[in-house]
């Protein structure tokens, strides 16, 4: 593997010391699509196909990518695949990972950075029926509360006990399925769900006693970001071994600001970028995709502080967050995360007369179909 | 010969009777545990002992839900079709990956199983391994598989299709190296006596004994290379094939619960034709090297 990546790294240079010669200015115009030579990138997704990534295949399938003269490869995620091993294994360039799992292992000994924080906002709530008197994590205590585990229950443990609730003896802590099943059968009062896809589920399915769709007045929602124990998703990750070399720097400024574009795109776009997550083949429907396109751009814009740009209150809660529960010993070394890549980015696309905050961006109402279809 | 194919075409009657009977004991047990637990509010009759499952429709839906699901139309991307054409589209590319996964997976057993039948140290040293190598969970071996994969610049279908092999040289290596070694000492002595070579022992007297060995390995190996195939494509990710529908069916469970258990029949539906087209080959060569015998009975 070691010999593969100097025999690429040399084959890189070899290709710019010709280009060098040949044109004189090996400078590339990031995002011009006046390309030099082209590099071959890969990603690794958490998940199949949906519109959580729908940046990238905005990016990849709108010629974005190509214009940062990058030949993107994205894998999409399975059930066994850790993106943040794929990464620090060299399978792939890049990936996309929650900042607390990636965190975790980073502190396990994976040397990756977090070079573009995505998502600003988290997108875990905790959701009930309106009439079940769960209006926020205090009310919780003598409930059956149900979670997924697996690193995805620390924004809920972390809120009770702000709240001055004792998880593990006050409620009832249940592990529960990715579908919504429990809570609509009644087996738990409260539902860990994203707000982009669980949420919506249970808003696509049929309310037996009046025989339409639930609608979000029977829901009863506890956000975390409101409660203040939000932790830091999507972003990201770069391999920190490669970081620092001339060549991956250069690549990882590119692909980040080609990400950044892509999901710029999905925000003035929101329709087109549902028929592209469509089109990479999802078999979710289209009403449930465009939910989730809408409520993903919730999770990014506004972005005050630029597209991708870490917000270093947001990482500090994070931390905060971790180290109280316990997920990570202790807080990560500043290494963890560099804002370099997304300033760098940003300034490329501000440059452009790109809108890199999206401060006038505005939630649209999406209507959902049973089935989500 | 006639006689013998009257045989068959009563052999294959009887099968398809019996699995017609099979599918029909399974629906009846379905709907009859599924209408038992409504009498007794999900509980063993005339007790206060749950079910194991209960019974509502999220849970347990109609078979005749289930079998109309298939024929109402889903989203494939932007695209709407009925479900049996969607999951007849995604199983051919389960299909191909479990074919390549069966081909790789029968020549690596048939590999193994001559190796250690000609070299019984090599038997000694590699059983132990070849029965090991089952009990690793594909949990543990997706992500294994599909980095090595990536390191060396190769899709990840191949990935998937090598979790296939994996699950499938297995049967094949036992089976074959039974087969092999199935011919009587008599017929053994009798090729040593025209002191024949090992290889054309192995090919005319321990391939022929091996087939009665290997063809039932084949049909579960064939099955195999369909489940390695849908596991692989859960595990590892894909973006389609019959696995990928299941995942995202199972996520959507709570909407549409028939439409995941009519997925899962796909999938059945497919092990079951792999299984018949491996039938079918084993009589195409059964016939073919039965001829062969008798020519060569009448020449010796």
């Amino acid at each position: 593997m070691k010999k593969q990546w100097t025999m690429r790294l040399l084959a890189v240079m070899a290709a710019l010391t010709l280009f060098a010669t040949a044109c004189g200015d090996s400078e590339t115009a990031a995002g011009t699509g006046d390309c030099d030579s082209v590099d071959e990138v890969s990603l690794q997704l958490q998940w199949v196909t949906q519109a959580q990534f729908a940046g990238y295949y905005a990016a990849l399938d709108d010629g974005i990518y190509e214009r940062y003269c990058l030949d993107v490869t994205i894998h999409e995620g399975g059930v066994d695949i850790a993106p943040q091993q794929q990464l620090a294994s060299g399978a792939v360039d890049f990936a996309v990972s929650w900042v607390p799992k990636a965190l975790v292992s980073r502190e396990g000994g994976m040397d990756i950075v977090n070079v573009a924080q995505v998502f600003q906002r988290s997108g875990t709530l905790q959701v009930s029926w309106a009439d079940s008197g769960i209006n926020g994590p205090a009310d919780l205590a003598g409930k059956v509360v149900g979670n997924w585990g697996w690193g995805n229950e620390f924004e809920l443990l972390a809120g009770s006990r702000r709240a001055g609730v004792d998880p593990s003896s006050d409620y009832d802590l249940v592990q529960q399925s990715f579908d919504m099943l429990a809570l609509l059968k009644g087996e738990i009062d409260a539902a860990q769900a994203m707000i982009y896809n669980e949420y919506a589920m249970i808003l696509e399915a049929t309310n037996p006693a009046t025989g339409a769709l639930y609608t979000a007045a029977d829901m009863s929602v506890i956000n975390w970001n409101d409660v203040g124990t939000a932790m830091l998703q999507d972003a990201i990750w770069a391999d920190g071994a490669r970081l620092g070399d001339a060549a991956y720097d250069d690549i990882t400024t590119r692909f980040v600001a080609g990400s950044l574009e892509g999901w710029m795109y999905c925000r003035d776009n929101s329709a087109k970028c549902v028929d592209i997550v469509l089109d990479n083949g999802s078999a979710l429907g289209a009403s449930h995709q465009a939910w989730q396109m809408n409520e993903i751009n919730g999770l990014i814009w506004p972005s005050p502080g630029g597209a991708g740009v870490v917000d270093a209150g947001s990482w500090s809660q994070t931390i905060d967050v971790a180290t109280s529960e316990a997920i990570l010993a202790s807080a990560p070394d500043s290494g963890a995360y560099t804002t370099e890549y997304a300033e760098a980015a940003v300034a490329l696309l501000k440059a452009r007369g790109v809108d890199t905050t999206g401060q006038n961006w505005r939630r649209v109402d999406v209507t959902l179909n049973p089935g989500g279809e | 010969m006639h006689r013998g194919e009257n045989v068959r075409g009563g052999r294959t009657l009887r099968m398809v009777v019996t699995t017609v009977i099979a599918l029909l004991l399974v629906v009846i047990l379905w709907e009859g545990y599924k209408w038992i637990g409504g009498q007794t509010d999900d509980h063993w009759p005339g007790t206060s002992i749950g079910l194991p499952t209960t019974t509502d429709d999220l849970t347990m839906p109609h078979a005749t839900d289930i079998v109309g699901e298939l024929f109402e139309e889903v989203s494939d991307g932007r695209a709407r079709l009925p479900l049996y054409l969607f999951l007849l589209k995604k199983g051919w590319y389960t299909f191909q990956e479990a074919a390549i996964g069966f081909t790789f997976g029968l020549a690596i057993g048939m590999g193994l199983a001559v190796l250690m039948l000609r070299w019984r140290l090599v038997e000694r040293g590699l059983r132990p391994w070849i029965s090991v190598s089952q009990t690793v969970p594909l949990i543990a071996l997706a992500p294994i598989i599909v980095t090595w994969g990536r390191l060396h610049d190769l899709p990840d279908i191949f990935s998937i299709s090598l979790i296939a092999t994996y699950l499938t040289f297995f049967p094949v290596a036992v089976s074959a190296l039974r087969g092999l070694q199935s011919p009587d000492t008599a017929h053994l002595e009798l090729m040593r006596s025209y002191a024949a070579p090992w290889r054309t022992t192995l090919f005319k007297l321990r391939l022929p004994a091996a087939r009665a060995y290997l063809f039932p390995a084949l049909k579960l190996a064939a099955t195999l290379s369909v489940v390695g195939a849908i596991v692989g494509e859960i595990s590892i990710g894909t973006k389609t094939g019959l696995g990928r529908v299941i995942l995202e069916y199972a996520q959507r469970y709570a909407v549409s619960p028939e439409r995941l258990y009519a997925a899962v029949v796909g999938a059945a539906v497919l092990g079951l034709f792999v299984f018949g087209l491996v039938n079918l080959v084993e009589r195409l060569v059964m016939k073919r090297t039965d001829g062969a015998e008798r020519t060569e009975g009448v020449v010796t």
